[in-house]
């Protein structure tokens, strides 16, 4: 293992690769900042500049940059505008965005930085160490466990459901699976709810929806109380950690690497489960003074789902370089790009063609550091994006959350969906429905409805429940993710 | 009734609608193979629908006890606050999703940004019209020239 280290260093550090990587890094950070291109897209785009490189090493360095920019860009609008515009950056946003309203862009996004920084960097060294073990033991996971797998995902919504709340968090995430269910389903190829309306087809958009229920809300919030989001008290620049946050968040760190890196090496599950997953988990495990922080600026909060999901992203690389599987869109648009560089992953790929697979690694720890070195000086002016006046500011929000959808679907009749869900998610919150889990339930939906009826047919009805352990054990884990933290709500009561 | 009573039974009529969808219009078109199936298209939702109709009735009925909160904005007197600007923005954004097409998106997002800017009360014209233009024509490179997804740049009088 130590000569692949060093064959991978050599590569990694060659003054062109690093030239590589940090304009990888730029690249991915400026434009996953767009919502509505998340990584999958970047990378997409990225892929033919790649190729043209000639050498697979360079290529896949680029992309790995492009790749973690690409995911912190995406944090970033989640923390300072509350637009998500992928699903695993959701999660960051439930006490990221409140962070920044209450003047601690700064903070928010260092703390940002720095666990997507540990996230990945620590999923890099399990990688190095557990890829080939751990690659058996992702095939174990069939759809039963993937169905059980998003019932824990769903458990998240556990840490919305406030005093007097649980009923509404409960309709709300059943607003979202019924939303999910609008449209061609993958599994059974007929259309559901489209009232026979075509745009309907294909079902509801995701940045849509995550726009709608978000964004806007809060830019016509700020427009009926007007307030400059940077004016709240503190210093949106400032990036200090204090020793005791520090101390509060490195467990969270900890956790949720190894957390979510196991959580991405399977198949299918990735950042957004695991970052849903995260967030539940530290909540429930929070005491309960801190547990009533979450969702209100909780840093928490923000460190235990953006640490998750760049651990998932790093472990997706499991089966993708072990066995060849992508386990994700993102890294299925990477099994593209190596097919096209002539690389084939797969066992042999670490005997074969050792100065690839160890320079995919090493360039996951470079892409990191150097993902943290170019964004703390930037953070301030990041943040400062926040101080411009809400004259300017506003219509460039909904400029945003518009194009967002628009290029999700390249379809005009989103924006005015996008409007529809926007006025429908102004009236919820005026009413103190909980949105996050309406969001989380539509993210969900689909894939555990999917898994759901995989099992049946394979089973011919619920005896998977009893027949697997593994789904029985997941099932179990999640009611009590759901029903301890209000039997503890009661009994301090 | 409160706010939320009213949006409980809103949802409640749609769970309704959508279990009604589920229950006895869904399987009509099923194919005979797919009757012999353990789970149909309508399963899931049959469930949802139940589970949708019993917790909007828990809310619409005060079943849960719970103070009333009242949020950042006070919805009883919405008069009280900017409400005229943000209708207008909404309204805006409806213009602007009609015109991006026909009006093409150098000049509907121009205006886009301009206008917003102007109900919110900005009136330095000097600052508001290249600020608008030059994040127009970056935002519109960026999408159309750098990422090679089509928008449309001028109206459909004037060629492309």
């Amino acid at each position: 293992m130590l000569e692949g280290i060093l064959i991978g260093l050599q590569t990694a550090l060659s003054l062109q690769n690093l030239l590589v990587v940090i304009g990888g890094c730029l690249i991915g950070t400026f434009i996953g900042m767009l919502p509505g291109l998340g990584p999958m897209s970047i990378i997409a785009i990225m892929i033919p500049v790649a190729i043209t490189m000639g050498d697979p090493s360079a290529a896949l360095i680029l992309l790995a940059g492009v790749y973690y920019g690409a995911i912190f860009g995406g944090s970033t609008s989640s923390i300072l505008l509350n637009a998500p515009g992928v699903a695993g950056t959701v999660a960051s946003s439930f006490d990221g965005y409140p962070m920044a309203r209450q003047g601690k862009a700064g903070k928010a996004l260092t703390i940002a930085a720095i666990s997507s920084f540990a996230g990945g960097t620590i999923g890099a060294i399990l990688l190095m160490i557990f890829a080939p073990m751990l690659s058996s033991v992702a095939l174990l996971f069939h759809s039963a466990e993937y169905f059980a797998l998003m019932v824990v995902g769903l458990s998240a919504i556990a840490a919305f459901a406030g005093p007097g709340q649980v009923t509404k968090a409960v309709m709300m995430t059943v607003l979202g699976l019924i939303m999910a269910t609008v449209g061609e389903g993958a599994l059974f190829n007929m259309p559901r709810f489209t009232a026979g309306i075509m745009d309907l087809q294909s079902g509801f958009g995701f940045i849509t929806l995550a726009m709608a229920m978000f964004a806007l809300p809060e830019a016509i919030f700020l427009v009926l109380k007007p307030k400059n989001l940077g004016d709240d008290g503190g210093e949106i620049k400032d990036l200090r950690i204090t020793r005791s946050e520090a101390r509060a968040i490195a467990p969270v760190i900890g956790r949720q690497s190894v957390q979510g890196f196991f959580i991405g090496v399977l198949p299918g599950a990735g950042a957004t489960i695991a970052s849903f997953l995260g967030y539940a988990v530290e909540r429930n495990i929070a005491p309960k003074e801190e547990q009533d922080e979450f969702g209100k600026g909780s840093i928490k909060g923000l460190a235990a789902p953006e640490t998750a999901n760049n651990a998932a992203c790093t472990g997706s690389f499991v089966p993708l370089l072990t066995l060849g599987i992508p386990g994700s869109g993102t890294t299925a648009i990477l099994l593209g790009a190596l097919i096209a560089l002539n690389v084939t992953p797969g066992p042999r790929l670490m005997i074969d063609e050792p100065q690839i697979f160890w320079a995919v690694i090493m360039s996951m720890f470079i892409g990191n550091l150097v993902l943290l070195i170019l964004n703390l000086p930037l953070i301030p002016y990041i943040a400062k994006l926040l101080a411009i006046p809400r004259n300017f500011l506003i219509p460039f929000i909904l400029f945003f959350t518009l194009m967002g959808a628009y290029i999700g679907q390249n379809n005009a009749t989103e924006l005015l969906i996008l409007v529809g869900f926007g006025i429908c998610g102004i009236a919820l919150k005026f009413a103190n429905f909980p949105l996050p889990p309406l969001l989380i339930g539509f993210i969900l939906g689909g894939m555990m409805e999917d898994n759901f009826s995989r099992s049946m047919q394979l089973y011919g009805g619920v005896s998977f429940i009893f027949e697997r352990p593994m789904t029985l054990g997941l099932l179990v884990v999640a009611a009590g993710l759901i029903v301890l933290p209000i039997l503890r709500a009661r009994k301090a009561k | 009734m409160a706010l939320d009573r009213w949006i409980a039974l809103v949802l409640l009529g749609i769970c309704i609608v959508y279990g009604y969808t589920a229950w006895f219009t869904m399987d009509g078109s099923l194919a005979p193979f797919m009757r012999r199936n353990p789970i149909w298209p309508s399963t899931f939702p049959k469930v949802l629908s139940i589970i949708g109709i019993v917790a909007s009735l828990v809310i619409l009925l005060g079943l849960e006890k719970g103070e009333e909160k009242i949020g950042d904005i006070d919805h009883r007197r919405l008069g009280d606050y900017f409400i005229g600007q943000a209708l207008f923005l909404l309204g805006l954004m409806v213009v602007y999703a009609l015109c991006l097409r026909p009006l093409g998106f150098v000049f509907s997002t121009s205006a886009f940004l301009i206008i917003g800017s102007f109900i919110l009360g900005e009136r330095k014209w000097h600052v508001m019209v290249p600020v608008a233009l030059i994040a127009t024509g970056a935002v519109w490179y960026l999408v159309q020239e750098v990422l090679g997804i089509f928008l449309r740049p001028l109206p459909f009088f004037m060629g492309v």
